[in-house]
């Protein structure tokens, strides 16, 4: 099991490292990295500064180094659209509200998805099973962005049950929530159908059928508790798309997180920020994954010695 | 020879009827006539169907709502945005745009993939291992954010769009290519080929292509309403397609600050996205059924 950790360690150390070196690449492959990390406003004596600060007049490896020895400090310079903030502080301050929207949109899309997951499941081809067909397409065509602002317009603009944007209490958070966890809904509905369909058909349901338990335990706490392993090795990916997608929700709803700070940034090309942003989400999109692989391989044993 | 028709011999028509419908029902006739209206031929024909220059608009016409609203009118159907462009004319010409980028986008990113496919599962080996692992690394990074820091680095524009989707796009392409070409290059007709004295890219390129078509096919298609989501998303951002572009996702941006006063601005243009992609997703469906079944978990 150590082996097995240690090795998938490395392997998220590798990605990370990767996107740092992409990120680094991008900005001196497109010409002066200066013309793109200094505003368009920016005098002679910045351009000294920031050469400096980076070591621009080194040759590139050493470059590298420095880039890399900061960066894993977490100094990623400061930002030239908020004046007197680190673009790392600016990721910190903005972190929190972040992680709440995309924990409530995961709170909320489980509470949808698994149900009709597994309604769809035992009722297979009845009117619930087309519902819940619909539901999944639909979360696999609708651009999010869009559904926002639908849901702004209907539930805020005409109905005024929901403040139209910004961060506040429990009612500020639930149409952002649903517009980003809407996809996931769909995906969570998936897959808990299709190992609900399995599980439903295997031997042990049909003994707990003959001793005579109720419909219901065996549906929701027999079949479930087997039918959940399969989505929660999903959890990874959820996590990823949560993450990007806040990206898009967050600038919709003017919700004041990490994700509308890095659109803000892009706009105002604002590239110590945006590199700040995109290294700490890589990192956690990374991360996370190493946490499910272990969970996983402490789960199911033959995932460690293959 | 005369054709007997429904009209010539009414009785007759009831079962031929049925009979015709159960012949369409067979083809994604919805999805298909959708695609048709909604995305080919205003895409294809945009200058001869739109009403209006999508780029041109007046002031004095600025948030007109639609024809079947108070103050609106059939001279602007579908109302128009705050700078007084049509929105019917701007969406026939934003089809053109959606359906460029990913056509152009899957086609780069198609062919690239399926030419590194093709050499890593056909030799094999050190070129093989360190393709794949290419493909995982680029399979795992977050997509919209490699846009982000792409877009701050250059400046947004269509070929940014295209580079990014690409970037995005070929690795699914290489890694389809590459586990059929392994399966492929056992099969006898191969050894026979190469018996015969046929090189090395003609095998690839006229043995086994042929026989990853299909599921090329099914993957482009499957693709083509993701790349127009993930094109609309970019552009929402401000990261893909530079304004003034009649681009779907940059009206929908457009209209977010509208929202309150008109509502029309954002919601066709979204509406137009919503029926495309569903159309897409369902064709592509149907074409994985018929052509490739294997597919089903891509």
């Amino acid at each position: 099991m150590q082996r097995f950790i240690a090795k998938r360690a490395l392997q998220s150390l590798l990605a990370i490292w990767v996107m740092s070196l992409i990120v680094f690449t991008l900005v001196r492959v497109t010409g002066n990295p200066l013309d793109v990390m200094l505003p368009l406003e920016a005098g002679p004596e910045d351009y000294a500064r920031v050469s400096k600060h980076w070591g621009l007049d080194q040759p590139v490896y050493v470059q590298y180094a420095i880039f890399l020895g900061k960066a894993v400090q977490g100094d990623f310079g400061n930002s030239w659209k908020w004046h007197g903030h680190s673009a790392m502080g600016l990721v910190w301050q903005r972190l929190p509200a972040t992680l709440q929207l995309a924990g409530f949109a995961l709170l909320v899309s489980v509470v949808i998805a698994l149900p009709v997951g597994v309604l769809s499941a035992v009722m297979k081809g009845t009117v619930w099973d087309t519902v819940a067909k619909v539901i999944a397409l639909l979360g696999q065509s609708l651009p999010a962005f869009w559904l926002g602002i639908v849901l702004m317009w209907i539930f805020a603009v005409n109905l005024g049950w929901f403040p139209t944007s910004g961060r506040g209490g429990i009612q500020y958070m639930i149409l952002p929530a649903i517009t980003l966890g809407w996809f996931q809904v769909a995906a969570i509905m998936r897959l808990v159908r299709s190992s609900m369909l399995e599980v439903l058909d295997s031997e042990f349901v049909k003994l707990s059928r003959i001793k005579g338990l109720s419909e219901w335990k065996v549906v929701w706490k027999h079949c479930l508790r087997n039918a959940a392993i399969a989505p929660l090795t999903f959890f990874a990916i959820i996590a990823g798309v949560l993450m990007t997608g806040s990206v898009v929700t967050e600038s919709v709803f003017s919700w004041p997180g990490t994700g509308l700070l890095v659109v803000d940034a892009v706009r105002a090309r604002d590239f110590q920020v945006v590199q700040a942003v995109v290294i700490v989400f890589a990192g956690i999109f990374i991360l996370t994954n190493l946490l499910v692989d272990i969970l996983y391989a402490y789960l199911d044993p033959r995932i460690r010695y293959q | 020879m005369a054709t007997v028709t429904a009209r010539t011999l009414p009785w007759y028509a009831p079962p031929r009827v049925a009979h015709a419908w159960r012949r369409v029902k067979r083809y994604p006739v919805v999805s298909l006539s959708i695609l048709t209206f909604v995305l080919v031929i205003p895409a294809v024909f945009a200058q001869y169907v739109a009403p209006y220059d999508p780029l041109k608009g007046s002031l004095a016409k600025r948030l007109r709502p639609p024809a079947w609203q108070q103050g609106g009118s059939i001279e602007h159907p579908l109302g128009t945005d705050k700078l007084g462009r049509d929105i019917l004319s701007r969406m026939i010409h934003g089809a053109r745009v959606s359906l460029m980028v990913s056509m152009v986008a899957i086609f780069v990113g198609g062919t690239l993939g399926t030419a590194l496919g093709l050499t890593s599962g056909y030799f094999g080996g050190r070129v093989d291992s360190l393709l794949m692992r290419l493909v995982d690394i680029s399979l795992s990074l977050p997509t919209i954010l490699l846009a982000l820091v792409l877009v701050a680095a250059v400046g947004p524009s269509f070929s940014t769009v295209i580079i990014v989707l690409v970037v995005l796009l070929w690795a699914r392409y290489a890694r389809l290519v590459r586990g059929e070409t392994l399966a492929i290059k056992e099969r006898d007709f191969i050894a026979r080929a190469r018996v015969a004295g046929a090189s090395h890219v003609r095998i690839m390129t006229r043995y086994i292509f042929p026989n990853v078509v299909n599921s090329l096919l099914v993957l482009a298609t499957l693709q083509v309403g993701y790349v127009i989501l993930l094109e609309s998303a970019l552009s929402f951002l401000g990261a893909g397609l530079p304004r003034p572009t009649p681009a779907w996702g940059l009206m929908i941006a457009d209209g977010r600050e509208l929202i309150v006063t008109a509502w029309w601005v954002s919601m066709f243009p979204g509406l137009a996205i919503m029926l495309t992609v569903l159309s897409l997703n369902l064709l592509g469906d149907w074409l994985r059924d018929h052509l490739d079944p294997k597919l089903r978990h891509v």
